[in-house]
């Protein structure tokens, strides 16, 4: 595997809860318990799981958006919880972050041009003059035209505007981009535009992805490696290929399972899993998904699985593997 | 076939805006069938939840208003029927499902009181019956211990459970129709799983008729019989799910397949719809579709025909894809 670009030790987030007013209740989320994983530089790694697994946490603590409560994170082989305001200043050049909502992630009220220009007028890029000409470039390379540098977000469609996201995310040259669900807030056809146009510019900007998605097809076509969480945690991790054609833990074969197939013939074997994912604030003993796992035994019950590698670069959280 | 449960014939419904009339749904036809579940797919805008709202009357006022149409339901036409007669049927013989069930569900009251609420409308019930039947209702959608979660507000439930439970209420008096307006879209695979298969479920048990309005052609994969397309107020493809799926002829359908990213491999790449979506205050003379059209000719200028291409499969295009050509598959 190439040099990894982004490595994870052991992460963990927790939150504290505070009881409203006078009550004395106190306990905490554990957003993301014990992660380990790398980002190989160059590769797209998905992160799959459903609303509230941590996998936006996680992201966020990778990038310093959070400081994870246990554990570190390696960039390029650096400590980034040691960078000092300067290799700080410097890593947020390096790594960017594109979020879902295309509409809340734009300041309305000023023009595209500058919006996408602010990223270098922040890092003091090249002369005024050179930042307009950059961003004017940077348009036509997420396919939009430079004559809409002078046009205001509320003009464009959802997609037109999460390209100006892209484009201002690609402003200073990063290394790393992470997106957080990039194209949950869009249609369809509009999802395949953006989709494809991200896949471009990796190949075309060496780019390397943290791409965290609930969309199992939408991983699956853009990932080279995939990750799965539960509750905090990851219960798998594998390539795209080994992953898809055969999922080892029981909760990514209900996930896979359960995603629905625009295929009326495809065959209908659904994992229906009982029950709702447990609260993060009281997780289950044991293994976090032994309340709703077909194969539970008693040992899931008591003891949570290691994170192993079964084969190389396959790993699963389970002890029934 | 049997008579059909509801008939919508030339539903024309129209928002008053400040920038003009916009054509929200524009000339629609659709046949509902006993036990019948039909999918009725498309993006954003395009009329699908309007059409929902123009059959139960739920259109906002004074914006919104049926223009033009019929939608015969139980030898009534539901576009001119009165108030009063609308508000008995509405919950009770069509009821109504929509996508985010924490907006739908009233915060202060209890679970029970919402869905004793519509027992005791509509049935006539007294309050200790309406209890029993709305605790053995929640029982039915797959709620654990249902008559101790009675007295439970909605912010108590999760997202899988507000959605049984809005369910349950729309399932309290029995309806002939459920018109279920993206039920699955607001929750995760798994929970989504669970919901679709209660949905199929209850379908069955009760000989309900469904009118799924979605966004996701899975979905409509997963639990429909047949399925139209709607594209800028208008239908665009019709035909049976194994039909259409398998031998989708509207440039548009098509376009929304080679969107799709499928399991199984990244064979062949996305083909997206180039461009967006027209406004639907401002569409060209014609096909609404023509500027995002690769087939796209001289005649699209016109209004496309309503052809029937092979018995049961409908579309509206002047240059559909050729049947025996498998477009599906070349592109899929």
């Amino acid at each position: 595997m190439a040099q990894p670009i982004l490595v994870a030790e052991h992460v963990a987030k927790h939150y504290p809860l505070k009881g409203a007013g006078f009550s004395r209740r106190r306990g905490r989320v554990l957003a993301v318990a014990d992660v380990s994983l790398s980002v190989a530089a160059g590769e797209v790694f998905g992160l799959v799981g459903e609303s509230g697994c941590g996998k936006s946490t996680l992201g966020r603590a990778l990038l310093r958006l959070e400081d994870p409560t246990a554990g570190r994170v390696l960039f390029n082989g650096e400590d980034i919880a040691a960078f000092d305001p300067p290799r700080l200043k410097q890593f947020r050049r390096e790594a960017q972050i594109i979020y879902q909502d295309p509409y809340s992630s734009l300041n309305p009220r000023r023009q595209i041009g500058d919006l996408i220009a602010e990223p270098l007028d922040i890092h003091r890029v090249g002369t005024p003059a050179e930042r307009q000409e950059r961003a004017a470039w940077l348009l036509k390379v997420v396919g939009l035209l430079p004559e809409h540098a002078r046009r205001y977000p509320h003009e464009f469609s959802g997609g037109q505007r999460q390209r100006i996201v892209i484009a201002r995310a690609l402003a200073l040259n990063p290394m790393l981009l992470l997106a957080d669900e990039p194209v949950s807030a869009l249609d369809v056809s509009i999802q395949a535009q953006v989709i494809n146009l991200l896949k471009e510019l990796q190949t075309q900007f060496n780019l390397t992805y943290l791409f965290i998605s609930h969309d199992l097809n939408l991983v699956e076509y853009i990932s080279d490696r995939v990750a799965v969480m539960y509750l905090g945690r990851l219960v798998e991790l594998a390539s795209r290929q080994e992953l898809y054609r055969e999922p080892l833990h029981p909760y990514t074969q209900a996930l896979l399972s359960a995603a629905p197939v625009p295929d009326p013939r495809a065959p209908k074997n659904r994992i229906l899993l009982t029950g709702d994912v447990p609260s993060p604030v009281h997780p289950p003993a044991g293994c976090s998904f032994h309340p709703r796992c077909r194969e539970s035994r008693e040992t899931c019950r008591s003891e949570a699985p290691a994170f192993r590698e079964l084969s190389s670069g396959r790993f699963v959280a389970c002890h029934n593997r | 076939m049997s008579d059909p449960v509801l008939q919508i014939i030339g539903l024309k419904t129209q928002f008053q805006t400040r920038r003009g009339v916009v054509k929200a749904v524009d000339g629609l036809d659709l046949e509902l069938h006993p036990g019948e579940t039909f999918g009725l797919v498309g993006e954003s805008g395009c009329g699908k939840s309007v059409t929902a709202l123009s059959i139960l009357r739920l259109l906002p006022k004074p914006a919104g208003r049926i223009a033009a149409g019929r939608i015969l339901f139980d030898g009534k036409d539901l576009a001119t029927v009165g108030e009063a007669e609308i508000r008995r049927i509405r919950g009770n013989r069509i009821s109504m499902i929509f996508q985010e069930p924490m907006t739908s569900l009233n915060p202060v009251y209890t679970i029970g009181f919402q869905i004793e609420e519509v027992l005791r409308k509509h049935r006539g019930m007294r309050r200790a019956e309406a209890r029993a039947e709305a605790a053995r209702t929640l029982g039915l959608v797959g709620m654990p211990e249902p008559a101790a979660r009675l007295d439970d507000y909605p912010h108590q439930f999760s997202g899988g459970m507000r959605q049984r439970a809005m369910i349950a209420m729309a399932l309290a008096c029995r309806p002939v129709l459920m018109i279920a307006d993206e039920p699955s879209t607001a929750l995760d695979v798994t929970i989504q799983a669970q919901i679709l298969d209660l949905i199929a479920r209850l379908k069955q048990e009760f000989g309900m008729s469904v009118l799924l309005i979605t966004h996701d052609l899975g979905v409509v994969a997963e639990i429909c019989r047949n399925v139209a397309v709607m594209y800028a107020g208008k239908v665009v493809e019709s035909a049976g799910v194994d039909e259409l799926f398998s031998r989708p002829v509207h440039p548009y359908t098509v376009g929304l397949f080679n969107s799709l990213p499928r399991v199984g491999g990244r064979t062949g790449g996305l083909k997206p719809i180039p461009g967006v979506v027209p406004s639907l205050a401002n569409l060209p003379p014609g096909c609404a579709f023509q500027d995002r059209c690769s087939r796209r000719h001289e005649a699209c200028g016109e209004e496309p025909p309503w052809r029937e291409i092979v018995p049961g499969h409908h579309a509206r295009c002047w240059k559909p894809l050729e049947v025996s050509h498998g477009a599906a598959d070349s592109g899929r």
